[in-house]
């Protein structure tokens, strides 16, 4: 599906990314891990079409990347942004059926498109919230349309940076869970994801990332270890393996304190009071 | 979207109505529905309609209907709703070009088409000028074009300054009149040159509609939907420059109509473009020709220039825009 040979982006003279090589196949689920800073977006970006390498080669369904135009390409893979702002009244149903714009071929939205695009919407349970104005919702909301909109343009390819951002936990779940399934059907999906637990949950291959430099390759489970984490993090972390084999990665303070006190629930939750008699003790 | 479709319906029979109206007020009277009557039998009245009313309801529309769409166009190509065909310096090119014309070249040459031609000229050659400037290897940072289109309209600006301070007495009048915009002079043969250029460019930017949707969600995500954003921008600015480059020589400059029409439709259905646009059309030749009406009724014998009525509507507008826009930014 992708190929990458010693793929290189440099903006003036610093490298964002370097050195990648990675082989990735249909049907598989790649997870792009690595600090802030580390290239994830960006090579997801060159991957997309978007940027072109400075230096090495990325090869497309077998072709080079470079002789795939833009439409072609939209029909093919689709590509979740991390930061996404809209400054008009669009309903979210508007934006999911631009998703449908590649397939198009400048003529208009048939019955079929507007049935792809329901049925995107139901997916990611965005279909009750169709009508409003994308501007009004929130975060989440917002998040499963623009996801929604991507499952819309029904690509082979699905490139998403960041796409459990801004959402709770059990959409987080569920849209890996997606991501997953879209995998299994014999799509492939490649996503950056900050969260390690959510993405050593699902992730077939994890690319791991630190200054624009691949760091290892392999399954969540052979790339997860403290000491690699750390050295990547420059933070100590923990790793448990749940008895059903799940991994929990979690980084280490190395001046924690065990709070105690009563568990305050319900009707008897009412800190604020507590908290400004102790600042005035205090002050 | 049928809430959309009952919109544009509502605007569209609320066209000819404004149109029929416009065109019986005036110091001749004729009642709306006597019109047809009157057209087919050769009636009292049929003169006055034919040759001075109808040239001239009509060219406000159509100059109405696309400083609307420009507006409506550019405001999505800078996914900003403050946008206008002000900014990229169409409009000042335009008023430069008639300014020249007028002061040092004179009505000899090339008749009564010498200020249009002019204006035309300028500002087609003043937004080329600023897409050139806004253009850094081969691609056109939005940001870039909207400074490139500042800086050139104060420099368009300047010299329209110069030349108003070499001009005559009597050029001055003329330059005035020509700047502050209306339809005094409008003819058929106004209308004969200004329909074909302003219709060619309307289909232009009607077909950019969807793209246009697409861009909304920012230039990158456009990108990965398929649309070829270099294209699209060239062809939006293309299309804006010939529309209202044959707006501004039909009727002088115009402003604001650009600004309000879009924004009162996006408030009344929406932002798609698909609806927008021709939304935008309608409500915008509506807007000018009721504009103009009230211009040349309101003072009677005398008229005022429509471009200072639709100044002083859509000044107030623009300003609550603003604030509504502040308020979005600091509470939103």
């Amino acid at each position: 599906m992708v190929e990458l040979e010693g793929v290189g982006y440099r903006i003036g003279n610093k490298w964002l990314v370097r050195n990648i090589d990675l082989k990735i196949e249909a049907g598989q689920f790649w997870i792009f891990v690595g600090p802030n800073g580390a290239g994830k977006s960006t090579l997801l970006r060159l991957i997309s079409g978007e940027l072109s390498p400075t230096s090495g080669q990325i090869r497309f369904l077998g072709e080079s990347i470079s002789d795939h135009s833009p439409e072609e390409l939209a029909r093919k893979r689709a590509y979740l942004q991390q930061k996404r702002d809209v400054n008009f009244p669009f309903r979210a149903s508007e934006i999911v059926l631009l998703g449908r714009h590649p397939h198009l071929n400048g003529g208009k939205e048939s019955p079929t498109d507007l049935a792809i695009t329901w049925e995107a919407m139901k997916q990611v349970q965005a279909d009750m919230f169709a009508e409003r104005l994308y501007p009004t919702l929130s975060g989440g909301e917002a998040s499963r349309v623009d996801l929604a909109r991507i499952l819309a343009q029904e690509p082979r390819l699905f490139l998403l940076d960041e796409p459990t951002n801004h959402l709770d936990p059990r959409y987080q779940v569920q849209i890996l869970r997606l991501c997953s399934s879209i995998a299994q059907s014999g799509r492939t999906v490649i996503a950056a994801i900050h969260d390690l637990n959510i993405a050593s949950m699902y992730a077939e291959q994890v690319l791991m990332l630190r200054e624009g430099n691949p760091i290892a390759v392999g399954t969540p489970t052979l790339i997860f270890t403290p000491q690699r984490l750390e050295a990547v993090y420059d933070v100590p972390f923990e790793v448990v393996q749940l008895s059903s084999g799940q991994l929990v990665v979690v980084p280490l303070s190395s001046d924690f304190v065990p709070r105690t006190g009563g568990l305050r629930s319900g009707s008897t939750l009412s800190p604020s009071k507590h908290s400004s008699s102790r600042t005035t003790a205090a002050g | 979207m049928p809430n959309r479709a009952k919109i544009l319906l509502i605007f569209g029979s609320l066209l000819p109505i404004s149109l029929c109206v416009a065109a019986g007020i005036g110091a001749y009277q004729i009642l709306p529905w006597r019109i047809p009557g009157i057209l087919l039998f050769h009636k009292d009245g049929f003169e006055v309609l034919i040759y001075v009313r109808f040239p001239r309801v009509l060219l406000s529309a159509i100059v109405g209907s696309v400083l609307a769409i420009s507006g409506a166009t550019l405001q999505g190509i800078f996914r900003n709703p403050l946008a206008d065909p002000g900014l990229i310096g169409v409009t000042a090119g335009a008023g430069l070009g008639a300014a020249i014309w007028i002061v040092l070249i004179g009505s000899g040459f090339l008749g009564i088409w010498g200020v249009p031609v002019a204006a035309f000229a300028g500002g087609v050659l003043v937004t080329i000028g600023v897409w050139k400037i806004a253009q850094t290897q081969g691609q056109v940072l939005t940001v870039t074009l909207l400074l490139a289109g500042i800086a050139l309209n104060s420099f368009a600006g300047a010299g329209i300054g110069l030349m108003t301070f070499l001009a005559d007495e009597e050029q001055l009048r003329s330059l005035t009149f020509w700047l502050l915009g209306g339809f005094g002079g409008a003819t058929w043969r106004a209308v004969a040159v200004t329909l074909p250029v302003a219709t060619v460019g309307s289909v232009v930017l009607f077909r950019l509609a969807r793209a246009l949707n697409a861009m909304s969600l920012g230039e990158s995500e456009a990108y990965h939907l398929g649309v070829s954003t270099e294209s699209l921008k060239r062809w939006a600015v293309f299309g804006v420059a010939l529309t209202v480059g044959a707006a501004v020589s039909a009727a002088g400059g115009i402003g604001f109509v650009g600004l309000v029409v879009p924004h009162l439709l996006r408030l009344m259905g929406g932002a798609d473009h698909r609806y927008l646009l021709p939304g935008s059309a309608l409500g915008g030749a509506i807007l000018l020709v009721l504009a103009d009406l009230f211009a040349r009724t309101v003072a009677v014998p005398a008229e005022l220039p429509v471009g200072v009525v639709t100044a002083l509507l859509g000044g107030p507008f623009f300003l609550w825009l603003l604030m509504r826009f502040k308020k979005e930014v600091v509470y939103g």
